[in-house]
């Protein structure tokens, strides 16, 4: 098998497996990365998101090849201390909280590419991003506030 | 000298009465916590902290002290399933009501070891001290006090001024790992030694397994076996990745006979009243008097099958030991879904664990309980190895149970002066409850499944006494003079049916305030006054008063917009709701507003109650706005995302909730409360706005149109 080598949330990482396997298979078998968590398979629900550069994908829907050297942030990456985190605890945004890995994921993206979002500018942002529970509203504030926060340290 | 009979004896609260042993609640361990057991399980609604608060604030310790068990068979309380939105009515009373009794007991031993009365005693962070600095604690106490003992009625739980933390909205204990990603689903938990399973499940709706073909799954690498029991047939591997590669070679070396015929999916209503049924009349109610009738309006509301659509697909993980076997699930109802794996596999209930673990959240009854037994199955061939299964999204949208369809026909006979004299409701419908362990027949998936199948678990309604099923929330709460309420429900089930959040509350509520709506209108009353002016009950009228003047109702009407009102009592014994829907219908239909007033009783958690309306209230949006379980004649179609698309972030409306607060009352749950209320605010916005009656669920594009061209 060819090497895949990558950066997962700052650490070298060098994989032996057939390339054409999804990163999410990867990270949740081989790496024991449980915070992208398996919704559909098809890059339609998010739950599963990882951030890629300074974009949110699907780790479904990403074959390991296409990472090679490539920085890859988890919820794992986010350590305990992300304003989100603490946004999204302060606003009690979530039920279940299976969706909320992904979610995140699609949030920080924003967060690296806008800092001062609009709430229509998160709602868009996290629009690939299904919830069930109709925790919504409560994570689009969670959003806001840690942008805010990120603006005034 | 007479004893009392039993009736007469007061009784335990909530599920202390089925478990009153107290240590099976509440211990204290060595090291200065207190664990609480309950039997009711998290699925993402914030139960776990809400019994933690009462537990706490009951015992006068600490929250951080309280450590909340997970259920398992092994231990815990059977407190049955968790649903219906009892968990505080039956869990919570009971921790309320054994802890206040524990506090006693404490109180007692701690005056003999301290000589100190127990009125002079003092409890603070689980520390009992009296005059003179004498002191001691629940855990020093917990080696001589045993637990092991029947609660009794006559413990007294503090009085609402004493709370400390019920009522508060104290932040939810589960929700840190959440949020950090630390392994707390069931999905991401794994044992030493584990394998991966997988079933194969047909795409025809029932087929039956004609032929195949193992020789290509068998050679997939890291495959330990394919499991085939007449129609079940599973692969199990060392890895995740090698049963979903062994399950795509079995699937495609299978072949499978036509399957059974389902209904047309555009003549529901027709097909549903034409089905083998039982009627059971659900109420009825004669005037005194001659009947004033002059006239009749008949109404009749449709809603789909819906989908429980969980974002995690159902997992369990099953582990053999002889003729022994654990279990971990995500089922609502544990010690029920013990007693149908009893009966597929023939083992006393005593060699079964099933132990909870958190799953996304169900909504109901979905695959939950089916996967665990298919994780069962799998298991037999891993050596006592345990086997995770995890279904894939296409079987969880086309294999899990779903909400019922529902045909809905009100008929209102009217006086001279256009007043309500007569009310007839009438529901056809599939039962909304084929939960497990209820019948001396199994109603898990693969049980129909294999060589020696089980028969199909014709769904059932719940009396009305537990809420009703199909007629949950279908007698009005208006003072009618008469009513004939009745329920037809469906003996055949070519489309799997079981309980979804509401049951039949949905469907009712929908009716029942549509056409409240439309006989208001008729009778060129508005809707507030005409709801207040049938209603005797003085918190119906509160909710509808307090969301009407929170909403300005009602709002100067603007081109395309519109506003309506939604109102149920949650199965008329529970939460009261009442919801203003602001709809906007240029050409799509969307809910730009909902304004909402709640009365939940005594609010444990203030915030978790509002979060659970919120959700309810989207969720609800959801299902008005999109939702529809499709299928052609021979197969679900639905079996996606993009086929069954939910609410997203754009399309969610504003929502504000305004909690009543009633903390002398019997608390209600709040999770059901706000779905019914939600559907009719909607669709009587959008006769507000755009003039037409939506009957039929889902209000779209192309549902509108029918019903315009119904009414041209």
């Amino acid at each position: 098998m060819p090497l895949t080598r990558f950066r997962l949330n700052g650490a070298e990482t060098t994989i032996d497996a057939d390339p054409d396997r999804s990163l999410l298979d990867i990270l949740r078998g081989q790496l024991g990365i449980t915070g992208p968590h398996f919704g559909c398979g098809t890059n339609e629900c998010g739950a599963c998101n990882v951030i890629i550069g300074d974009h949110a994908v699907a780790a479904c829907d990403t074959p390991l090849w296409s990472v090679q050297d490539k920085n890859i942030t988890t919820i794992e990456g986010l350590g305990g201390t992300h304003p989100l985190q603490r946004a999204l605890i302060a606003e009690q945004a979530l039920q279940c909280g299976y969706c909320v890995s992904g979610v995140l994921m699609s949030a920080a993206a924003l967060l690296m590419r806008n800092p001062n979002p609009t709430g229509e500018d998160v709602r868009a942002a996290l629009d690939r991003n299904l919830c069930r529970c109709g925790s919504h509203n409560r994570m689009v504030r969670a959003v806001l506030r840690a942008a805010a926060e990120m603006r005034a340290q | 000298m007479t004893r009392p009979a039993p009736s007469s004896a007061p009784k335990l609260p909530g599920s202390l009465a089925a478990n009153p042993v107290l240590s099976s609640w509440v211990r204290f361990s060595a090291d200065g916590e207190v664990m609480i057991s309950p039997g009711k399980v998290e699925i993402g609604q914030g139960i776990v902290t809400a019994l933690a608060q009462i537990a706490a604030d009951e015992l006068d310790v600490d929250i951080g002290r309280v450590q909340m068990v997970r259920p398992s068979t092994a231990a815990s309380p059977n407190e049955g399933v968790t649903s219906g939105s009892l968990s505080v009515q039956q869990s919570g009373r009971a921790i309320r009501h054994a802890c206040a009794e524990i506090r006693q007991i404490f109180l007692d031993a701690a005056s003999n070891r301290l000589g100190v009365g127990v009125d002079a005693l003092d409890v603070k962070d689980g520390t009992i001290s009296g005059p003179g600095n004498v002191s001691t604690s629940y855990w020093e106490l917990a080696g001589e006090v045993s637990l092991d003992r029947d609660a009794t009625p006559g413990a007294k739980p503090k009085p609402p001024t004493q709370r400390t933390l019920a009522g508060g909205s104290i932040r939810r204990v589960d929700i840190p790992d959440k949020v950090f990603g630390h392994p707390r689903f069931i999905h991401d938990f794994t044992l030493p030694a584990m394998l991966h399973g997988r079933v194969l499940r047909p795409e025809l709706s029932a087929a039956k397994l004609v032929d195949l073909s193992e020789d290509r799954a068998r050679a997939v690498a890291g495959l330990v076996a394919i499991v085939r029991d007449g129609n079940f047939v599973g692969v199990v591997s060392e890895t995740e990745d090698g049963a979903e590669n062994a399950l795509r070679a079995l699937r495609k070396d299978a072949a499978w006979s036509s399957g059974e015929t389902l209904p047309d999916e555009d003549r529901l209503a027709e097909w549903l009243k034409v089905q083998p049924s039982e009627l059971m009349v659900i109420d009825a109610k004669t005037a005194s008097g001659k009947p004033a009738k002059v006239r009749t309006i008949q109404r009749q509301y449709t809603r789909p099958y819906l989908a429980h659509a969980s974002i995690a697909p159902s997992c369990a993980i099953a582990q053999w030991a002889g003729q022994r076997v654990h279990v971990w699930t995500h089922s609502q109802g544990i010690y029920f879904l013990r007693a149908d794996l009893a009966l597929v596999l023939t083992l006393p209930v005593e060699d079964i664990i099933v132990e909870h673990m958190e799953g996304a959240g169900c909504y109901g009854h979905n695959a939950a309980d089916d996967v665990s037994l298919d994780a069962v199955l799998l298991a037999k061939a891993a050596g006592g190895r345990p086997v995770r299964v995890q279904w894939s999204r296409q079987d969880e949208m086309t294999h899990a149970p779903f909400g019922a369809a529902m045909a809905i026909e009100i008929e209102a006979g009217l006086d001279a002066q256009g007043e309500i004299v007569e009310w007839r409701h009438r529901i056809w419908s599939n039962g909304h409850t084929a939960r497990p362990g209820r019948a001396a027949q199994p109603a898990l998936l693969a049980a129909t499944e294999l060589a020696n199948p089980f028969p199909r678990y014709i769904a059932t309604n719940p009396p009305q006494a537990n809420g009703g099923g199909a007629d949950r929330n279908s007698i009005p709460l208006y003072d009618f003079p008469s009513w004939q309420i009745e329920c037809h429900r469906l003996l055949t089930m070519p489309i799997r049916t079981s309980a979804l959040r509401t049951l039949g509350g949905q469907g009712n509520v929908f009716a029942i305030e549509s056409f409240i709506d439309e006989l208001a209108s008729t009778h060129g009353e508005d809707p507030v006054a005409f709801r207040l002016r049938h209603l005797s009950d003085a918190r119906a009228q509160d909710v509808i008063r307090s969301v009407a003047r929170r909403a300005s109702w009602k709002p100067e009407k603007q081109t395309g917009r519109g506003h309506g009102l939604g109102f149920a009592r949650y199965k008329n014994t529970g939460a009261y709701c009442a919801v203003v829907a602001e709809v906007e219908g240029v050409e799509d239909v969307s809910v730009k507003r909902l304004t909402i007033a709640v009365d939940v009783g005594e609010a444990i958690n203030p915030d978790g109650v509002i979060n659970q309306i919120e959700g309810g209230a989207i969720q609800a949006t959801s299902w008005v706005l999109k939702e529809r379980v499709r299928f052609d004649r021979q197969r679900i179609t639905s079996n996606s995302w993009a086929s069954y698309p939910i609410l997203r972030f754009s399309e969610v409306p504003e929502v504000q909730v305004e909690l009543i607060p009633r903390p002398d009352s019997e608390p209600f749950g709040a999770g059901e409360a706000a779905h019914g209320p939600v559907t009719s605010a909607i669709a009587n916005a959008v006769f507000d706005a755009l003039g037409v009656r939506a009957r039929d669920l889902p209000i779209t594009r192309e549902s509108l149109i029918a019903a315009m061209e119904r009414v041209s």
